[in-house]
């Protein structure tokens, strides 16, 4: 049994990982090396689709911030999507929410990217959040 | 009944593997003693953070030194103690003055200090690199009027080592 999965899905230039189990200074190497290979394959897109993740610590969170400079550097982004309240919960305390684009729904987020890449040349397009 | 105290102790190697089991000790220690489900996701969240910098920092990744994690509940608070040998750490030094700023510089690590803080109502630190280190960590039980919301069935005072006691049902 495992106790962290990553799972996932490309669609066009978007890549959702969909987390599952717990997150911890135990399985967050799981994730650093999935977010690894985006990098490697330049897939900078992201959406993080968390409707299944049961717990995080620092040491998960740690790894959306090292690798958001990279990704955003390179004209991606990661968003976050579907965020039980509990996980939501410890992303508020550190004030993630300022940091990282937060939707309820993996399709929102995906609209998002969608717009961003059909609007691209545009200043929105080219800013994120916290750039201003 | 309501003033008994009950002292518990999980003794593990410090491997990141074991942080499952520590959370899920302390977190049921949490839940019988009558905390919301909040207040246990904070506890088990700032006991995490702990052992956590224990693994990672005070041994450096060495994987067979012990963490010592101490449970005390009495009639007001839960305290957690958590103990380990290696080289500790100067609590100063990691001072997060602005989160904000903090976050914005995207430095990874030393988060776990500030969400201790953030998330117990008491945090202590006992450094004594090499021979002991020591975080206190305690959240008190605060129910309507100022008093407490811990169920009085569920503790008796016992002091076990390395597993986590069974429920002792001695009422």
């Amino acid at each position: 049994m495992s106790s962290f999965e990553v799972e996932r899905k490309d669609d066009g230039s978007v890549t959702t990982l969909y987390l599952k189990g717990y997150l911890d200074a135990h399985t967050a190497p799981e994730l650093e090396s999935a977010f690894q290979k985006l990098v490697d394959e330049k897939r900078f897109n992201v959406i993080v689709s968390m409707a299944e993740l049961t717990y995080i610590s620092s040491a998960g969170m740690g790894v959306f911030m090292g690798f958001i400079e990279t990704m955003r550097d390179n004209r991606g982004d990661i968003k976050l999507s579907n965020l039980p309240p509990k996980i939501y919960r410890v992303f508020d305390l550190l004030g993630f929410p300022l940091l990282y684009e937060v939707y309820e729904e993996e399709k929102q987020a995906l609209k998002r990217f969608r717009e961003l890449m059909g609007e691209s040349g545009s200043e929105e397009a080219e800013s994120p959040p916290e750039a201003r | 009944m309501a003033q008994e105290s009950a002292v518990y102790q999980l003794k593990l190697p410090s491997r990141t593997e074991n942080l499952e089991i520590i959370r899920e000790f302390v977190a049921r220690i949490a839940q019988k003693a009558g905390f919301d489900d909040e207040d246990v996701a904070k506890i088990e969240l700032a006991v995490d953070e702990a052992c956590t910098n224990v693994v990672k920092h005070a041994y450096e990744g060495g994987s067979d030194k012990p963490i010592d994690v101490v449970v005390k509940l009495d009639y007001s608070k839960l305290t957690v103690i958590v103990t380990d040998q290696g080289k500790g750490f100067n609590p100063e030094s990691v001072e997060v003055p602005d989160i904000k700023e903090y976050l914005a510089e995207l430095r990874v690590g030393g988060l776990g200090i500030y969400l201790i803080r953030t998330l117990m109502d008491e945090v202590k630190y006992d450094i004594r690199p090499g021979v002991r280190n020591q975080v206190k960590m305690v959240k008190y039980f605060v129910g309507e009027g100022g008093e407490t919301r811990r169920s009085e069935e569920v503790f008796i005072g016992t002091s076990q080592s390395a597993h986590v006691p069974k429920d002792e049902q001695r009422r």
